[in-house]
């Protein structure tokens, strides 16, 4: 890797983040689905959830919750093409006398960056509803959700190469993203669910970065973290791979 | 002449998926230092043209030279060669002007500390150095319009291709904008390649004229030599008679119809 393709990934990375930070609607927008969930989820379904023996609900969940807003935020970020191409931004970036994997790399870590600022967050949140953990939990826990935030920000840059229009994206993304995150095992958990849920959820990315989360953060396991390192490390590359031949078929 | 060619076109054509040929067999050569307008009615293939010469779309068949570089083996190169401002706009609004021209600098390979100079040169010449840390949000068109004539200025490319830069602006603007880029290409000897609507700014600033319709190439010559060949007076009475007097509705429609198709089954990849 040259300096101008680390340059060109840094510029583009960097746009991103100051693109986030300078839109304070959308850092507390985004914060909303991932409150409304913990504490609704959390309280509601937590006495159920305790006297059905799975012990604390706010700890079993949390995890989950973060990994959801990361898994949002960063699909989401996919969205950005389609903006930027119907404004004409991209062009910009297709004529420049740099390769297209750069400029995909440094747009989807960008995706990721603000996406695993947005899980960070939601984590502080998570401790005043009550969650703890030790602080190697939590710092380990960032590395998980950066992970994840990277796997998802490439599926985003799959979508917005595809796709050219903003209500498509929108919607085919919901599409995926809901059946996702209800069947990653963020809400109940695996060992008791039905087969069927489980053998979804084997196949769901997710499921590898929720059973991480829980594991750094709480020490409950459903896979093992090596099962969960090796997957997880596997859809990163297979994510950025296929984001990045699709965004260098794209013509301005 | 033994002048170097800036840009050489062979026998260019671009057929579309579906059969559309919006460019067919166009031939010409742009001298170094020259002022050169790409004229045709809506439809008549001179984005596609413009789209071609700068490395956006794949010729079907023919030759192209950009600054001595082949844009099918060397892209990067003809891309750094080229300053291009897009028919429409291509700045990022959520960033300020500096910003946007600081984007452009880093991924164009203009080294920092060279950049910072010409950033300052380029904005004061385009009259919006005291806007420099503004939203491009917050600019009107003619602003955005200077703005990127100075980003494609940014790399000191060899070309400076302007797809209607002037479209939508008013006179003062107008004016404002040919007389940098007249001063930038009798100073500083920068080839320019232009469309426009505007017979005006042709008759003002060009060296020599290509008229394309229907993708294919109907004339060929100084602006001059254009009006005396055709009769007229003034170079909109040759630009009509060459082109007929039917508002292009038609080719114009079923241009956008193939667009609006390809928009529809994806037709953003090759």
């Amino acid at each position: 890797m040259n300096s101008t393709t680390l340059t060109t990934i840094y510029i583009l990375w960097l746009r991103q983040i100051k693109k986030y930070f300078r839109s304070k609607s959308r850092i507390i927008g985004s914060l909303g689905q991932p409150l409304l969930f913990l504490l609704v989820l959390g309280f509601g379904l937590g006495p159920i959830f305790q006297k059905g023996g799975g012990g604390d609900y706010i700890q079993f969940l949390s995890p989950g919750i973060i990994a959801m807003s990361i898994l949002f935020a960063s699909v989401f970020s996919g969205i950005e093409i389609i903006w930027d191409r119907r404004f004409g931004f991209l062009k910009e970036t297709l004529v420049a006398p740099v390769s297209r994997t750069a400029v995909m790399i440094g747009r989807t870590l960008g995706g990721a960056t603000t996406a695993f600022f947005q899980g960070s967050i939601v984590l502080l949140i998570t401790f005043c509803v009550g969650f703890h953990t030790t602080i190697i939990g939590a710092l380990l826990s960032l590395i998980v959700m950066f992970v994840i935030a990277v796997i998802f920000a490439g599926l985003g840059t799959i979508f917005g190469s595809l796709m050219q229009d903003i209500q498509g994206f929108g919607l085919i993304v919901n599409l995926l993203v809901m059946p996702l995150f209800f069947l990653a095992g963020a809400l109940f958990p695996l060992d008791t669910a039905p087969v069927a849920i489980r053998a979804v959820s084997d196949i769901n990315p997710l499921t590898y970065g929720v059973d991480a989360m829980r594991h750094v953060l709480t020490g409950v396991v459903h896979f093992s973290l090596w099962t969960d390192a090796f997957v997880l490390a596997g859809v990163v590359v297979l994510a950025i791979t296929v984001g990045a031949y699709l965004f260098s078929k794209i013509e301005a | 002449m033994h002048m170097p060619s800036a840009i050489s076109v062979k026998n260019l054509s671009k057929t579309f998926k579906g059969g559309f040929e919006a460019v067919k067999d166009v031939s010409f050569e742009v001298p170094k230092g020259s002022t050169f307008a790409f004229l045709g009615p809506n439809g008549a293939g001179k984005t596609t043209t413009i789209r071609m010469l700068t490395t956006l779309l794949a010729p079907t068949s023919g030759a192209i030279t950009i600054n001595g570089f082949d844009p099918a083996h060397d892209p990067h190169a003809v891309r750094k060669s080229c300053g291009i401002v897009f028919q429409d706009a291509s700045l990022d609004d959520d960033l300020s002007a500096y910003e946007n021209m600081s984007f452009h600098a880093g991924i164009f390979g203009v080294p920092k500390k060279e950049a910072k100079g010409r950033i300052e040169e380029l904005l004061k010449f385009v009259e919006l150095w005291d806007r420099k840390d503004d939203f491009v949000k917050n600019f009107s068109g003619g602003m955005k319009r200077r703005l990127e004539i100075a980003r494609g200025l940014l790399h000191t490319p060899a070309v400076l291709f302007l797809d209607e830069p002037t479209v939508g602006l008013d006179p003062q603007t107008r004016n404002h904008i040919w007389s940098y880029i007249k001063k930038l290409n009798t100073e500083k000897g920068l080839t320019v390649f232009f469309t426009t609507h505007y017979m005006d700014e042709v008759e003002r600033v060009a060296d020599h004229v290509v008229v394309i319709d229907h993708g294919g190439m109907v004339a060929s010559d100084t602006v001059q030599g254009i009006i005396s060949k055709n009769g007229g007076t003034t170079l909109e009475d040759a630009f009509i008679k060459l082109t007929g007097h039917d508002i292009r509705e038609e080719s114009v429609d079923a241009v956008d119809h193939l667009r609006s198709m390809r928009k529809m089954f994806g037709g953003n990849k090759k």
